[in-house]
């Protein structure tokens, strides 16, 4: 049966194209890899080459033609004993284009928003039962003693980084774990971030369970597109077969004079990815809990840590298997007349700032997110309506950061419940300073907190 | 480009040589197909198409073991296709419908077999590199004595984290094969204007890898290659890598031009050098096969891949409930 040769589409965006030049003629036989024409694209002028083998029978669209439209019959090629006769039969129109038509039904963005419920449902357990023994741990021990465990439960945990087994860490967060585990499942990387992050990706698509520690946050840039491009789209990509159970940590933010290229708040980059799970704990309990949380998650985790947290003591359940579940924010205070929202170490300014407020008889409640994708939205906004004021405190940049968007979650879920608009406490939309002055400035600080806590009250 | 062994005898049975003619026939009747499919405008976006290399995939297939891994780059129709992934859902996922490998949420570029164990289709130059190295690093954590065949082009040879990963491997002794498919372009920049060596399979001197160059245009020379890298990685004595020298006969991807090279080179090889011509030469000169006996298995592949097309043209596009599916493996993603 005769076939008909459609004007071919070139480029991802071409539409249509001018026929520059045909290099066959009827009557000419041809096979597969001939160039039958030159057709000019919205980029660049292109050899077009037989599929199939056969006579030209006809052409149908002149060379120099303008503006062709993908799909057009531009000639009609005959197979074996057939001739020009034939080609009035030949079959059909263009194939239609499938995927050009976007479909009424997609916008289940918007849909999703609509479902969402007014009332927000915070979920209110606590993360213990009442009486439980409680042992006094700082933030590092905490996190030292979840990766412990979670390895001792599953032999296809195992940690690697720089400096994590024989030096014991930079920061002392995996101390003692090579002698209790050995050099298989505790391993020293080299300097190649990049390298170990997408070493960590494969291992955990080939069975394991890695734990990644990054020296800091800030060495991560160098790996984060292994982080993003590989960990957090591959799911999706394979239609759901492969998932990433992998957990990238280390301390993040600024720790104290360590200038620019060291001082560095991730969270708003990371939450901002589907297919992460962004954590930022303040306690120790948190930091425990939510760490053994993200080892046992499918899924990628982001773990921020913060150094100057590290040493910092709070009470811990003493159980056997404690853990905290994502997307559960956890209320530090309540009160009535303001809503500040933090995580991590904002946690400090937030609690400092209600202190103080509630001397003067303000009374603040306090949120830690603890977890920035997922993010608990309704028991911020059951408190906001509680409230009907919020602040949210970071150290992160002003510009997009996890205030913002919160802000922005506010607005549509809330607006008519707040009596002022929210203010965002951050750190300056400035590179750290070195200066000790300068660096102080550069941060958020309980003090800005108490400003937009009176701003917002009106006091 | 390496010469052809052509005097030597094939150390292979027929049915052998028949199933390598097969499987590469397919490749690239499966590719002429997609480039056809890419005119009509059903599939879309980027599509880089395998035609001249198919004896690099089929070679090192032959010499894999059940278990084995593989991951690659983007020009990757070639290599789910040599590791037996099912024509109809790779081609249905470059048309982007339901019934594609990654339910036409991967595209061309991004596509995964748990089952064949082929690890991806990355689109992200290089990237693969380490996340190859990973899966062999898990295959030796869990002592499945598994060697994992990480492919990448000679323009991904010159990317940093390349290094990092060689580096790594030879540190801790992964079961790795670093297949390094030159085929002279790196997109429109040759070798030659891109690369300070000439000799890329050198490149792991420096950590103590050893590596050899491959006609990459002789099927029995990569399998001969690929079984003695593979048989390295087993003993335990870590990585190794082929560069196998090879040639696209199509530009990067379906939009080049390809204004970079002559026509005359790209017919050259093709008259020259063609790697199914040459087992097709093999077959019918050491009489292993008739004329008829190929018409046969043409025939056989032409439906095969019409059949494919067929299937990637009735599949359904993807229901609207998937754009929200596949985020994470045991939640739906948050209402934000």
């Amino acid at each position: 049966m005769a076939t008909e040769i459609l004007m071919p589409a070139l480029s991802p965006t071409m539409e249509e194209g001018t026929l520059a030049k045909w290099l066959v003629k009827e009557g000419d036989e041809v096979s597969s890899g001939d160039i039958l024409a030159e057709i000019e694209t919205d980029k660049a002028t292109m050899e077009f080459e037989a599929v199939d083998e056969g006579t030209i029978g006809k052409i149908l669209v002149e060379e120099g033609s303008e503006g062709v439209k993908v799909n057009t019959p531009i000639a009609v090629l005959l197979e074996e004993g057939e001739s020009a006769d034939d080609i009035e039969s030949a079959s059909s129109p263009a194939e239609p284009e499938p995927s050009s038509e976007a479909k009424e039904e997609s916008a289940p963005a918007k849909a999703k928003s609509d479902d969402a419920p007014d009332i927000p449902k915070p979920d209110t357990s606590p993360d213990w039962p009442d009486g439980t023994e409680m042992k006094t741990m700082t933030v590092r021990e905490a996190i030292n003693t979840a990766m412990a465990e979670e390895m001792r439960n599953d032999e296809t945990v195992f940690v690697m980084g720089e400096e994590v087994a024989e030096y014991q860490g930079a920061y002392k967060i995996t101390q003692g774990l090579l002698d209790e585990f050995g050099g298989k499942r505790v391993i020293d990387t080299p300097i190649t971030e990049h390298g170990f992050a997408g070493i960590g990706v494969g291992a955990s698509w080939g069975g394991l369970r890695p734990i990644v520690e990054f020296m800091t946050w800030n060495f991560a840039m160098q790996a984060i597109d292994q982080i993003i491009n590989s960990a957090a789209k591959t799911l999706y990509m394979s239609g759901g077969q492969m998932g990433s159970p992998i957990v990238f940590r280390g301390p993040n933010g600024a720790a104290a004079r360590v200038g620019a290229q060291h001082s560095q708040d991730y969270a708003a980059w990371y939450a901002h990815v589907p297919g992460l799970k962004v954590v930022q704990p303040y306690s120790a309990a948190d930091a425990k809990g939510l760490l053994k949380s993200a080892i046992r998650d499918p899924n990628p985790v982001i773990f921020l840590e913060n150094e100057i947290l590290y040493g910092k003591s709070f009470e811990v359940p003493v159980l056997d298997d404690f853990t905290i579940p994502f997307g559960k924010a956890k209320i530090w205070r309540e009160g009535s007349d303001v809503t500040i929202v933090s995580f991590g170490i904002g946690m400090t300014y937030a609690l400092e700032a209600a202190e103080k407020l509630a001397e003067d008889g303000v009374e603040a409640e306090v949120i830690d997110l603890r977890t920035l994708r997922p993010i608990d939205y309704d028991t911020v906004i059951a408190s906001v309506m509680k409230t009907n004021r919020c602040v949210t405190v970071e150290e992160g940049f002003p510009v997009a950061s996890i205030g913002n968007h919160i802000t922005a979650t506010l607005m549509e879920r809330a607006f008519d419940y707040l009596d002022a608009p929210v203010i965002n406490c951050t750190g300056k939309d400035v590179p750290m300073p070195y200066a000790a002055n300068l660096e102080k400035l550069a941060l958020t600080s309980t003090d800005e907190v108490l400003e937009a806590v009176n701003k917002v009250t009106y006091r | 480009m390496a010469t052809r062994k052509s005097t030597k005898k094939p150390n292979v049975s027929a049915d052998e040589l028949k199933s390598y003619y097969r499987d590469m026939l397919l490749i690239r009747r499966f590719e002429e197909k997609a480039g056809q499919l890419y005119g009509m405008g059903l599939i879309g976006g980027f599509c880089h198409l395998y035609i001249g290399q198919e004896a690099v995939v089929v070679g090192l297939e032959a010499a894999a073991e059940e278990g084995d891994k593989r991951i690659t780059t983007y020009r990757d129709h070639g290599h789910m296709l040599a590791c037996g992934m099912d024509p109809k859902g790779v081609m249905a996922e470059l048309t982007g419908r339901e019934g594609g490998y990654s339910k036409g949420k991967g595209g061309s570029m991004h596509m995964f077999s748990t089952e064949k164990d082929f690890y991806g289709g990355h689109g992200i130059v290089g990237a693969n590199v380490p996340l190859g190295a990973g899966l062999a690093f898990a295959d030796k954590y869990l002592e499945n004595n598994r060697v994992t065949f990480t492919y990448f082009g000679d323009g991904a040879a010159n990317q940093g984290q390349v290094y990092e990963t060689f580096n790594m491997a030879a540190l801790w002794d992964l079961p790795v094969v670093f297949v390094i498919e030159n085929n002279q372009y790196a997109m429109g920049t040759s070798q030659k204007r891109s690369t300070s060596t000439p000799d890329i399979y050198t490149r792991g001197e420096a950590f103590g890898i050893p590596g050899e160059a491959v006609d990459g245009m002789d099927v029995l020379a990569v399998k001969e290659a690929g079984e003695k890298a593979v048989a390295h990685c087993r003993d335990g004595k870590g990585p190794y890598i082929l560069e196998i020298k090879t040639y696209r006969y199509r530009g990067h991807s379906m939009s080049d031009p390809a204004k970079y090279r002559t026509r005359e080179e790209v017919q050259k090889m093709r008259e020259e050098k063609d790697a199914i011509e040459h087992v097709r030469d093999l077959l019918l000169s050491g009489k292993h096969a008739t004329e008829e006996d190929l018409k046969a298995i043409d025939k056989e592949i032409k439906g095969v891949v019409n059949d494919a097309a067929e299937f990637s043209k009735d599949s359904p596009e993807p229901a609207v409930e998937e754009l929200w599916t596949d985020i994470y493996t045991d939640v739906a993603p948050q209402n934000a």
